[in-house]
């Protein structure tokens, strides 16, 4: 086993979940729960290959992913904001939508055959950083880099800026930023549709990049749930969001890898002898969410940071919230 | 203008705004209307849809009607697939009820039927036993293995304030993952992923066992999971509806704050409401290994627990609509098996539970459009 390549590959993957939770990060700052992220992820995937396969562009289609993703938030938007639905249900309504359509707009997609990814490279000076160096600059896909460039960004947005400033206030005390002439449901949607983008993204990541190829539902196979489980475990901090993210792919990419070779440290490896008990293995990365929630809730519990208060509450100028 | 219209604080670039009034009390037709409208739009969208991808809507439709209720053989096949809906989507209607997500039917039908199998496979009752006693065994272990695996995302939120959603989402993946090994490792049948065959005593009777007498009851499949599933539908209303637990569940659902000042113990029922609910839950996946597959296998399921929230949502969480709904989306998977594309019976749920939240807004509000004019004095706004 070469740790390297496997902390380099849990980089990739880590980049998918990344995205995801970022974009629900947003969302969820402005007061929305979207639990659609499995759904517009999907629907990023099968749209930016299918738009890949058909151009032999792979830039197009992750423009095409982002607005596919876009799209579907939109549709939670509008129910949940204008027509102030329950933002759970929407939001099962649209991974059930998501995962339907992408299966139906996939189908034949599996044996397109091969399409040109995007490009991979190495970053010149960085590469040579010993040990970071090999793991996170080199030969990685474009979308990685992007991903890097994406956390303290939104960390500064959210953190530093007049319209982030507006966003928080949105997520916190809705009707004090509404008296202030902050366009309360002008905000929420445009950072829901923002959380959308950036789920159709994290879809294009894996069909155009970490991991090609359509395979129905299984292509996303309940990534997006565990970005929004993420960003629990995060408390809604962009640098949290992207330790746990890289973590996670790193522990995927290790139990991938445990599974292959017949010794590990001179014993004999029970993953290689018996092959049913890989299936331990696919469980440990969701029993880690677990833990994961677990220990960010007692932490979120002792500091007393919690989610923004009007998470999930419809706002209505006048009426107090349910 | 008289009520007092609440205006969004804006409309965007569009020449109308909408207005939301709140309703103090909807006449009663107009909830079933709207269910009813929501139900046909969202065929009409779904028809639309697959126009565009260019199946034949038509058709399609046709077919799900044809092979759900074409013959009695149909009819009997949508009530087998109504089964283990019926009682997820109780399950889930019973947790929803309290505000409680549970996502978790899937995994929790998992692991009743891992339960339900042990007892056959391990074996838990004496090899040879008579059906009177291993039906009602693998009954209790379905239950219990259901209800033990819902205690799990229960404990997690009383206990540490994890998000049940996610929490239940977790679980079913690791349930999968839980039977995968069981039917690939120890209850292989010869490295297929399957268990053996169960034998008789394990089968829950089928109607056409009586052919012998009836010939016309000659391949109708309908199980005994039915009848299961019908009564757990009598108990679970007589809880909801007419137990003083009942009324507990409803009240949390309703306001959880004024039930905490009532006194009422939060943590305990959420507990209990999600160990019942798994139960049910486990109960459906004994009833689907025992009453149609006879083995465990690791695909047995088609996502009754997904569907199932759909299902309680249509339902309104009331236990006994939960039947006929069920029965009807019980006949959408059976005609969704020979669907091309595969994805169609998901979309259709999708697009049908999306149309039924947004049509809610006019049970809560009164939705009026309002024109924006360019001299705003004096203008009615039309009522929609």
């Amino acid at each position: 086993m070469d740790l390297q390549l496997i902390m380099a590959a849990g980089i990739a993957v880590g980049t998918i979940l990344l995205f995801a939770a970022i974009g629900e990060i947003l969302a969820e700052r402005a007061g929305v729960i979207n639990l659609g992220v499995e759904g517009m992820m999907l629907i990023g995937a099968v749209a930016g290959y299918a738009t890949a396969v058909s151009t032999s562009n792979p830039w197009l289609g992750v423009v095409v992913a982002m607005l596919a993703g876009g799209l579907l938030s939109l549709l939670h938007a509008i129910i949940t904001i204008t027509f102030r639905a329950d933002q759970v249900v929407s939001g099962l309504a649209l991974t059930f939508l998501g995962t339907g359509l992408a299966r139906v707009l996939g189908e034949g997609l599996s044996n397109a055959g091969s399409i040109s990814l995007l490009p991979r490279f190495s970053i010149p000076v960085l590469a040579h950083i010993p040990i970071l160096g090999p793991i996170a600059f080199t030969e990685q896909s474009v979308l990685v880099y992007i991903g890097y460039l994406l956390v303290p960004t939104t960390w500064y947005w959210i953190s530093h800026t007049r319209p982030g400033l507006n966003l928080r206030s949105v997520g916190e005390e809705p009707a004090a930023a509404d008296a202030l002439g902050v366009d309360v449901v002008a905000t929420r949607y445009r950072y829901v549709v923002a959380g959308g983008l950036l789920a159709g993204l994290a879809g294009a990541t894996i069909t155009l990049a970490v991991q090609p190829g359509w395979f129905g539902a299984l292509t996303v196979n309940g990534r997006g749930w565990i970005a929004v489980g993420l960003v629990i475990f995060a408390s809604w901090s962009p640098f949290r969001a992207a330790i746990g993210a890289y973590l996670f792919g790193a522990v995927v990419q290790l139990t991938l890898a445990m599974q292959l070779p017949p010794t590990i440290f001179g014993l004999s490896n029970p993953f290689f002898d018996y092959h049913p008990n890989t299936f331990f293995l696919e469980m440990l990365p969701y029993a880690l969410v677990l833990l994961a929630l677990v220990a960010g809730s007692r932490e979120a519990m002792r500091k007393r940071i919690g989610a923004p208060a009007a998470l999930g509450i419809p706002y209505a100028r006048g009426e107090r919230g349910r | 203008m008289t009520a007092p219209g609440r205006r969004l604080p804006k409309g965007g670039g569009l020449p109308w705004t909408l207005r939301l009034e709140p309703r103090l009390a909807a006449p009663r037709w107009l909830s079933p209307a709207l269910t009813a409208g929501a139900l046909v739009l969202a065929l009409a969208i779904s028809a639309a849809i697959l126009a565009i991808v260019g199946a034949n809507p038509g058709k399609v439709f046709l077919h799900i009607v044809s092979s759900s209720l074409g013959s009695a053989g149909a009819i009997s096949d949508t009530l087998v697939k109504s089964t283990p809906l019926i009682l997820t989507g109780l399950a889930c209607s019973l947790a929803f009820r309290m505000r409680l997500w549970n996502i978790g039917a899937e995994g929790q039908l998992l692991l009743g039927a891992w339960a339900a199998s042990a007892v056959v496979l391990v074996p838990l009752v004496p090899a040879g036993a008579p059906a009177i006693v291993v039906l009602p065994a693998m009954l209790v272990a379905g239950f219990l293995g259901g209800a033990l695996w819902g205690l799990i995302p229960g404990l997690l939120r009383t206990r540490f304030g994890v998000n049940e959603i996610i929490a239940t989402l977790m679980l079913n993946s690791i349930a999968f993952a839980w039977i995968q090994y069981w039917v690939f490792g120890p209850w292989t049948e010869g490295g297929f992923q399957m268990s053996k065959r169960f034998s008789q005593e394990a089968w829950l009777p089928r109607l056409s066992d009586l052919a012998a007498s009836i010939p016309a009851l000659r391949g109708l499949t309908v199980h005994g999971g039915f009848l299961i599933a019908l009564v757990a539908a009598g108990v679970v209303w007589l809880i909801v509806q007419r137990s003083a637990w009942g009324y507990e569940i409803r009240l949390i659902g309703d306001n959880s704050r004024a039930a905490r000042y009532a006194g009422i113990r939060i943590a305990r029922n959420v507990l209990l409401v999600f160990a019942v609910s798994g139960g049910l839950a486990g109960i459906a996946g004994m009833a689907e290994i025992s009453g149609v597959v006879h083995r465990l296998q690791d695909n047995f399921s088609p996502g009754y627990g997904y569907t199932a929230i759909i299902v309680a949502y249509l339902a309104k969480f009331h236990p006994l609509r939960v039947v006929p709904v069920a029965i009807l989306f019980g006949g959408l998977i059976l005609a969704g098996r020979e669907i091309q594309p595969s994805g169609v019976p998901a979309m259709i749920q999708g697009i049908i539970l999306f149309c039924l939240i947004a049509s809610e807004v006019f049970l809560r509000y009164r939705v009026g459009i309002t024109r924006r004019m360019p001299a705003a004095a004096g203008h009615a706004g039309r009522r929609g």
